[in-house]
């Protein structure tokens, strides 16, 4: 392992330690979970071609799944996860399926559109505790469970994608980004993959969603904010594009730098977009590729 | 139906708007033969390409192989068949090296179901096929980025594409243009080659002196139709051809 992956492991692992305060400590598990959200965004973005806008739809369908059986059935929480991390990657997926031919900015549309449609679709009808939600769902026994339950998920996953991408399946969605008609010309049915790389997002985006249930023990239609749609962008475009890594110390950095601004009260959204859009305008490519080249440099350094 | 006909276009029409880009097409292609397509542009020839490959869909006609109809089936089922093609602007994958361009076909299901496990190691078939279209193994090349590349290695990457889907019948589309002569003579031994191992190729050519030196048969389109289908020392003696193709009145 190179000195920057341990860094990043280690780094990951200690942060709960190096905070005192729980307050900072549920920061750490929210950026966590924003992290989550830009890996799914930066694997579909770079490596598949698919600009999708779907943090918030997969977050709420993740929730909601895992809130329903857990006040309907009563299920423990160690079950409505990985039902919510499937089964909702298979109704997104579904909900999905037609926009799939579709590309760019379309496809964005449409996935941005769902959160919406949901969220006033509960509220309509008044269904799954409509406006209220449902509250009184399980929790996790203590914060330290919270923590590493989410920390070394994330480095599973930040790895297993970027393994994912460099095998021969990975080089097919790769493909698909680059020249989706030479990939048909190449007897391979692209929707099939786009599909499955669809569903590894969403399953992604439900397991944060579920997450967020039982980490407040509550669900309802904030779920769906579009925050968990723009948020995961942002992070991306700040750790840098196509890293895999970028996402996540971005997730981390955006969130613990939106807490810090906090004491500037209303002041500090207008900070924090100054700041976004410096990034973006100045088009610095993101902090991992940044330090990659540093880092690069630094190894041929000779010492004379 | 002749034994030996791999694939039939029969009366094939489309129109784009109004305008009639391939009006009633018919041909036989005869299993082991190169079949070259020639034509002033705008006469259809890519139009023909795509609709056979299922790029377009036919608006009347019928397309069949070995008794299969083609028309109507999505571009991957017409590939899975063994009928690929190249197309006219190269369409590498950017970001991937020439290696990894080729694992893509290999990882179709075509190859997974007629070789399925005993194909191997994907990235080693694939420097092997690349050394057949003249990539040497030992240079760097296999491992550059195919954005690096200059013209002629990506209509090679192309024609390796196809052949890493070990087909039937390739459709080459314009595979010479944009090449210069010596690139263009160190292509042809390649296509001999394949010829020889009983690979049957259209091939749509604007390099009219390379490809009757290959070709056994040349099929001449104008304004979408077909005009002409002869051996390639009819084709240079006929009038019509002439006319339709030379400028020469």
């Amino acid at each position: 392992m190179s000195l920057p992956t341990v860094a990043f492991v280690l780094g990951l692992l200690i942060i709960p330690l190096a905070v005192t305060s729980m307050a900072w400590q549920k920061i750490i598990i929210i950026a966590c979970i924003f992290a989550f959200l830009a890996l799914s965004f930066d694997f579909l973005a770079h490596f598949v071609g698919i600009v999708c806008l779907g943090g918030a739809f997969f977050t709420g369908v993740g929730g909601y799944i895992s809130g329903l059986l857990n006040s309907a059935f009563g299920l423990p929480l160690v079950i409505t996860i990985p039902i919510a991390t499937i089964g909702g990657g298979v109704i997104c997926t579904l909900f999905l399926l037609p926009c799939l031919p579709m590309r760019g900015i379309y496809f964005a549309i449409v996935s941005l559109m769902y959160p919406l449609l949901f969220a006033r679709v509960i509220q309509a009808l008044n269904i799954f505790g409509g406006t209220d939600g449902l509250p009184g769902l399980a929790t996790f026994p203590n914060i330290w469970v919270e923590l590493y339950l989410i920390l070394p998920l994330i480095l599973i996953l930040t790895f297993g994608l970027r393994r994912l991408v460099n095998e021969d399946f990975g080089m097919v969605l790769r493909a698909i980004k680059d020249n989706d008609q030479a990939v048909k010309a190449s007897n391979i049915n692209i929707t099939w993959f786009k599909m499955k790389a669809v569903f590894l997002a969403a399953a992604i985006g439900c397991f944060s969603g579920a997450y967020l249930t039982h980490l407040y023990g509550w669900v309802g239609i904030s779920l769906f904010a579009l925050d968990f749609s723009i948020f995961p962008i942002a992070a991306t475009v700040v750790g840098g594009v196509g890293t895999l890594v970028g996402p996540v110390i971005g997730a981390l950095i955006l969130t613990l730098f939106s807490e810090m601004l906090r004491e500037f009260g209303p002041l500090r959204v207008v900070f924090y977009s100054l700041i976004l859009a410096g990034l973006v305008i100045l088009n610095t490519g993101g902090l991992v590729p940044y330090l990659q080249r540093k880092y690069h440099q630094f190894e041929r350094w000779i010492e004379i | 139906m002749n034994k030996d006909v791999i694939l039939q276009v029969k009366g094939v029409s489309k129109s784009f708007g109004g305008v009639k880009a391939i009006n009633h097409v018919s041909f036989d292609l005869l299993k082991g033969q190169i079949l070259g397509i020639i034509g002033p542009n705008g006469s259809g020839k890519t139009t023909l390409v795509n609709l056979i490959t299922g790029f377009v869909k036919a608006d009347s006609g019928l397309i069949f192989s070995e008794g299969k109809k083609l028309i109507g089936l999505p571009p991957y089922k017409i590939a899975g068949l063994g009928i690929v093609r190249t197309f006219q602007i190269p369409r590498p994958y950017h970001s991937l090296s020439a290696m990894k361009n080729l694992v893509v076909p290999l990882y179709s299901s075509r190859i997974v179901r007629t070789i399925g496990g005993k194909l191997g190691d994907r990235d080693t078939v694939a420097l092997d096929i690349l050394e057949e279209v003249g990539f040497e193994r030992d240079a760097h090349i296999p491992y550059k980025h195919a954005s690096a590349f200059p013209e002629g290695f990506l209509k090679r990457l192309e024609l390796a594409r196809c052949l890493a889907l070990r087909p039937h019948v390739i459709i080459m589309d314009e595979l010479f243009s944009g090449l210069s002569v010596s690139e263009i003579t160190a292509m042809i031994p390649i296509i001999e080659k394949l010829q020889m191992n009983g690979m049957t190729l259209i091939m749509v050519e604007h390099r009219v002196r390379e490809l009757f030196q290959i070709a056994h048969r040349v099929m001449v389109m104008n304004f979408g139709e077909k005009i002409a289908e002869d051996v390639p020392d009819e084709i240079i003696k006929s009038e019509i051809v002439k006319q339709a193709y030379m400028g020469v009145t």
